[in-house]
């Protein structure tokens, strides 16, 4: 199964919805869609969904980390939303939940970013 | 069980679905799955980006063994081996930063396994050896 990747613009958020599998080999493609959608919209915060990612490894991590610099630089926010239990160990593992907000669903994560 | 396969990304896959398959006959929970299914991927990824470079001649080899409800898997690679174990083993030490490595493959792999055991000389490629105990299988020794 590969990586299926749906991405909305609300106001100045970029929703990303993940479904699929992101490892290394899916990951490349994934933050070239990301850093298009960034530099040519005026994109502040970002939201990833993860509802229907079936797999991660560090690989996708890594990716999360690299948008979470990317939009640190523009004084935005990223939040994720939808962690299955091993992903969840995953953000707990590399310290991401020290940096980036979680929520619990898509609706709460753009009404925290005034979107909703 | 034993697969051998190019070291390119979209191998990755393949792998941990087809190891998955294999420890499927012991019944393991749903999470104890997913982790052998990451670890696989964590190990098949190191291979293809620091022990060949992305270059995809390179060889992985994976054995998969059940040994009285435990899984054993060894994941080989002939490539450029690991300078300093001790630090790879690090969380978040990265020598590929420039591509978004998070730096956290082996801490995965030593979170989601019971033992580990990694074999490397600069030149020479790399061995890991995996164990995990499955549930199920505690159940029944206890």
């Amino acid at each position: 199964m590969s990586l299926t990747v749906d991405m909305e613009l609300m106001g100045n958020v970029l929703c990303i919805r993940l479904g699929g599998e992101l490892d290394h080999h899916t990951s490349g493609n994934l933050r070239e869609q990301i850093n298009k959608e960034i530099e040519a919209n005026d994109i502040r915060h970002l939201v990833f969904n993860l509802t229907e990612l079936s797999f991660m490894d560090s690989s996708g991590l890594g990716v999360i980390l690299g948008r979470y610099k990317q939009i640190k630089q523009l004084r935005g926010e990223l939040v994720v939303c939808g962690l299955s239990p091993i992903v969840h160990r995953l953000f707990e593992m590399s310290g991401l939940f020290k940096i980036v907000q979680v929520e619990p669903s898509e609706q709460n994560a753009l009404k925290r970013l005034g979107v909703a | 069980m034993k697969l051998q396969f190019k070291a390119l990304s979209e191998n990755e896959a393949f792998a941990r679905v087809a190891v998955a398959a294999f420890v499927s006959q012991l019944d393991p929970t749903m999470d104890e799955l997913n982790e052998i299914k990451t670890v696989v991927s964590e190990a098949v990824t190191n291979a293809i980006i620091h022990g060949y470079d992305e270059c995809p001649d390179g060889m992985i080899y994976i054995e998969a063994k059940i040994d009285d409800g435990i899984v054993e898997l060894v994941i080989k690679d002939d490539g450029a081996g690991i300078p300093d174990i001790e630090k790879a083993r690090q969380p978040l030490f990265t020598t590929k930063p420039e591509l978004e490595r998070s730096g956290m493959g082996f801490t995965i792999m030593e979170n989601f396994v019971d033992e580990i055991d990694i074999k490397s000389e600069p030149g020479k490629g790399t061995v890991i050896r995996l164990r995990k105990h499955l549930s199920n299988s505690k159940t029944l020794c206890n």
